[in-house]
């Protein structure tokens, strides 16, 4: 019998962006809030210590902050004809662990999504016809709007302090900014970031081209700042080691970097690190949850009763713990009936290296930032006529290498030898004057019937809970979009200067042992009702409403842009939802 | 004594406890009206303000007064009491009389001298009114029957009739009487200072037996492990580059535009003075700022300051290791980030003549204060696992003789001492 709490108002799955965005919004409306966290406390001084955190084979080849495959994972396949075998080293993506979650190793890439985004089956259908849909595509609106969203974009981008040039304030496009994006109510917090010359030289070169080259808006902070909350960060040193690593001084935003000091001062808030949520428990009629069960490391289980549950772990994780507590209809594929699991989406990412004359171009690549980068616009979304091109979605192009570190950062053209004298001299001729960035196509990923979560029947967890299953392959409009993308990229290497450009566009089948962004999405989206969605348009679910799910999982589908900004903006967004709507009358707010 | 004292004390205790009449006396014996509120307010506040707090509720204890911290002094151990109104083992069967006396002439119960840990020589100059008015707080506090046995002292400092001899040469009794050709804030800063906020007992030097150097006030003093500092005008080791804003700021917040509290300052400011009026605070800094530094500091710290004395090889070598290590967070002009990373060029902190502070935060790192107003509580890493004696020496000497500032040079042996003597410490 698991040892049964004093209850609280409101019990929080996880402690990263979203569940301290809800935890400091709630415990200011005078709610006890407990987050249960999987992973161990962080802090920076003490954890991300800059005498140590700049170590490439500790945090980004031995994935020292990350969930240990160990403690849980997922299996995967491409498809439901294959067996699903469990990921026993990370690889395509990356799942976080611990106080901050995602929020302490992202690059800090802070983007809004595009106002047709949120509409992106209406939208599509209008301009191209329901027929320019693949037939087995299920992307949806998500039962919000870029103009609902606004004012948490605004929020959670002057919580982080986020550094960028405004493309469109008011309505009004402005010079250096991104023009295609949605209307902001004010200018970022911060200027954009200095850029490197590698960055400045694609500008000018997208520039020749007819682009409207931007920098891209960042997490890692031009200047110092204080946020409204009266925390403090640093203004970034370029260090080059964002993305999977901890910010060594206080200048990448994090929840850490952000509302965790002002959250720990408070007597309503308590973290109980280290503790396992390991299901949602609800009453006998199934319509409301009363609390949650945890395990801590000593194996204790305990149970947490609580008003109000907020599922805000990884997305993936949000979806296993919705199956497995028993909450809504798992998702049929066959049937296309339920929804827990369904329209399961990544992030279309590729590239090309650029190999330019070593004599001629040195780019100083190590001198760098996770979201540094100037970037184009012109093939997001659908910001460019997709009638003739035979696919749909884009994303964003952008010269945004994040670093130099000497073990990832050894691309050479294809012709040299792999080890040796030769490849040693190659490496010393190609390392500064090669432009190597990962994911300078940043494509969007777009919904199938056939791409789903659900919960494995083999392979199981230390608590004999199924992991959760992926079924995911690239279909043929991502492929080409891919392939489209790429060549935009790589027309700009070459009006660069670049002497060779080797193009790596997105191909099928998708690989989960190769890196592809950690923005895994959907598989617990939202919608206008529950015959379409898992939760409503406040992220509560539909079937339990004192529960809310936040996170990528509501994505119903990916756009081709970062997801957290979106993310932090969908927490604010349901924080206001449930200080003004849902306190006021605990209830569904949504009458379907 | 102390057998007597105990005996007696257990006599009493036995007394109050099979007495019906138990609460009835310890309610005579206080006379103070547990419905003044504007006393008990009053109580309160000065509690905060005399922080009391600090050696009776130890860190993480969830008792508040109820004894137990112990105290380090240069003569051994000490532990606070618990000032509790539990009548067994707190105060609550204390006489006013015998409160008061313990706050300002250095005796407890029955007359028994109290160690000078307990800044009765401080206190001292506080009226009987206010000194009623914590007893009236004090009373108000939940009881802990918590016993502590004080006394961990060493023979012969152990023998509390050695205590009359310390009194009488060093604790000047008598309340604190304003100098009329000072203004009223000016008076109420000293009071505050001089009096319950017993700023010396940390920052003013010590003589052989523990005495304040009167002569030194205020000039900044060693202890566990950090460095007080000088809190004269001096310009550069005091606060002398401080506005008044710069210190009522510092003193609310745990920071101001060039500094972070830490240590032993930063739980007093979490404790104590965060939590002052900010009318008092200006009086205190008022006060500070009329402090004038030591004399003998007149010559060095005459601008443009002197080139540094220490050899050019350590200040090269501590110049890259301070580039590799420190300049991310302090910058290489050492000016650091307001509210965030403390600004070393100028810093008082960096340039006290003993450099056990500087060498504290960089070898065991640091955490900064996190108040309300200033919630950050950034923090510094540790750098003692990653510098050598050599390495950390060079980079002290050169961030205390970089940027104008001018201070001696530290020595390897100085590291080695330091980071010996900080391993010892569990703080």
């Amino acid at each position: 019998m698991p040892k049964r709490l004093p209850p609280k108002d409101v019990a929080i799955i996880g402690l990263g962006w979203t569940a301290s965005i809800l935890a400091n919004e709630l415990t200011n409306a005078g709610l006890d809030v407990v987050a249960v966290e999987r992973g161990p406390w962080r802090n920076t001084a003490t954890d991300f210590s800059i005498s140590y955190m700049q170590d490439e084979l500790r945090y980004r080849i031995q994935h020292e902050l990350f969930l240990r495959p160990a403690q849980m994972s997922v299996t995967f396949r491409n498809n439901a004809s294959q067996t699903a075998l469990p990921v026993r080293n990370w690889g395509a993506f990356m799942l976080g662990n611990g106080v901050g979650g995602a929020g302490v190793h992202w690059n800090a890439e802070t983007w809004r999504f595009l106002p047709s985004d949120f509409v992106t089956k209406s939208h599509l259908t209008q301009r191209y016809g329901a027929n320019f849909l693949p037939a087995d595509m299920t992307v949806q609106d998500w039962g919000v709007t870029y103009d609902d969203l606004e004012p948490h974009y605004d929020e959670f981008e002057y919580l982080c302090g986020t550094s960028g040039q405004a493309g469109n304030l008011k309505g009004a496009i402005q010079n250096g900014g991104n023009p295609f994006e949605g209307a902001r109510s004010r200018p970022y917090p911060t200027p954009p970031m200095k850029q490197g010359y590698g960055h400045t030289l694609f500008a000018d070169a997208a520039k020749q081209l007819g682009y409207k080259p931007f920098p891209q808006p960042s997490g890692n902070l031009s200047q110092a700042y204080t946020n409204p909350l009266g925390v403090s960060l640093g203004q970034c040193t370029f260090c080059g080691f964002c993305e999977w690593f901890g910010c060594a001084n206080y200048s990448k935003a994090s929840p850490q970097t952000t509302i965790l000091p002002v959250l720990l001062r408070k007597s309503n808030f308590e973290a109980r690190t280290q503790c396992e949520v390991t299901r949602i428990n609800v009453d006998s009629t199934g319509k409301r949850a009363t609390g949650i069960t945890y395990v801590d490391t000593s194996g204790e289980e305990f149970e947490q009763p609580a008003d109000l549950v907020l599922l805000c772990a990884f997305q993936v994780f949000n979806v296993q713990l919705l199956l497995i507590s028993g909450i809504g209809t798992p998702y049929d594929p066959q049937t296309g009936n339920g929804q827990i699991g369904r329209n399961f989406t990544h992030q279309t990412v590729s590239a090309a290296l650029g190999f330019f004359d070593k004599d001629k171009y040195n780019f100083n690549p190590f001198v760098s930032a996770g979201s540094i980068g100037m970037c184009i616009d012109e093939f997001n979304g659908d910001n460019f006529d997709h009638g003739p091109l035979g696919f749909v979605g884009g994303g964003y192009i952008g010269q945004v290498q994040t670093n130099g570190r000497p073990i990832q950062i050894t691309a050479l053209p294809p012709d040299t030898p792999t080890w040796g004298s030769k490849w040693k001299q190659a490496l010393k001729d190609n390392y500064l004057s090669t432009i190597n960035c990962g994911a300078a196509c940043h494509g969007s990923f777009y919904a199938y019937r056939d791409t789903y979560l659900d919960l494995d029947p083999t392979y199981k967890d230390r608590f004999g809970r199924p992991l959760m299953r992926m079924t995911i392959d690239l279909h043929d409009n991502e492929i080409k979009m891919s392939a489209f993308l790429t060549d935009k990229y790589a027309e700009i290497l070459q009006k660069m200067g670049a002497k060779q450009v080797v193009k790596q566009p997105r191909k099928g089948p998708y690989d989960v042992t190769a890196y592809q962004t950690s923005h895994l999405c959907g598989g617990a989206i939202m919608g206008d009702n529950p015959r379409n969605s898992a939760v409503n348009r406040y992220l509560q679910s539909w079937d339990v409403p004192n529960l809310f799910v936040i996170g990528a999982s509501a994505f119903p589908q990916n756009a081709g842009y970062n997801p957290t900004g979106t993310v932090g903006a969908l927490a604010f967004w349901t924080a206001a939802a449930i200080r003004s709507q849902y306190l006021k009358s605990p209830g569904p707010l949504v009458h379907a | 004594m102390r057998n007597r004292q105990t005996s007696l004390r257990r006599a009493l205790c036995a007394l109050l406890l099979s007495s019906s009449l138990c609460l009835a006396a310890v309610a005579l014996a206080a006379g103070i009206d547990g419905q003044d509120f504007t006393q008990i307010e009053r109580g309160r506040y000065l509690t905060i303000v005399g922080d009391c707090a600090a050696c009776h509720t130890p860190p993480g204890s969830g008792h508040d007064f109820a004894g137990g911290r112990v105290l380090e002094t240069p003569f051994g151990d000490l532990v606070a009491p618990n000032i509790t109104p539990d009548p067994v083992t707190g105060i609550g069967a204390w006489t006013d009389d015998e409160f008061v006396n313990s706050l300002t002439k250095g005796t407890g119960r029955g007359g028994a001298r109290l160690f000078p840990a307990m800044p009765y020589t401080y206190y001292a100059k506080i009226s009987r009114d206010d000194a009623l008015a914590i007893r009236a707080y004090l009373k108000t506090v939940p009881p802990v029957h918590n016993e502590v046995n004080p006394d961990r002292l060493p023979f012969p400092f152990s023998v509390r009739a050695n205590l009359a001899v310390w009194d009488y040469l060093f604790f000047k009794p008598g309340e604190f009487q304003p100098d009329p050709h000072k203004s009223a804030e000016w008076n109420r800063g000293a009071l505050l200072t001089e009096g319950l906020g017993h700023c010396g007992l940390c920052h003013t030097p010590k003589n052989m037996l523990g005495g304040d150097d009167r002569s030194r006030a205020m000039q900044g003093y060693a202890l566990q492990g950090w460095f007080a500092p000088d809190l004269t005008n001096d310009p550069r080791r005091g606060l002398g580059s401080w506005s008044i804003e710069d210190i009522t700021t510092y003193l609310k917040s745990g920071h101001n535009k060039t500094t972070a509290a830490t240590g032993l300052m930063a739980e007093q400011i979490d404790r104590s003075t965060s939590k002052l009026s900010d009318t008092d605070l200006k009086a205190i800094a008022t006060y500070l700022k009329d402090r004038p530094g030591d004399p003998a500091n007149a010559a060095q710290n005459q601008q443009p300051a002197p080139p540094p004395a220490p050899d050019q090889t350590a200040m090269k070598a501590g110049q890259q290791v301070y580039a590799d290590e420190c300049a991310g967070c302090h910058k290489a002009d050492g000016k650091g980030i307001p509210g965030l990373f403390p600004t070393l060029a100028g810093s008082p902190t960096v340039q006290q003549s003993d450099p056990i502070s500087l060498l504290h935060v960089v070898l065991r790192g640091a955490l900064s204060v996190a108040t309300p107003t200033a919630p950050t509580g950034a923090g510094m890493p540790a750098f003692s696992w990653l510098l050598t004696d050599d390495q950390t020496a060079a980079v002290v000497t050169y961030i205390r003789n970089s940027w104008g500032n001018n201070a001696p040079a530290v020595s390897a042996d100085d590291v080695g001492r330091t980071r010996g003597a900080l391993v010892e410490r569990s703080d």
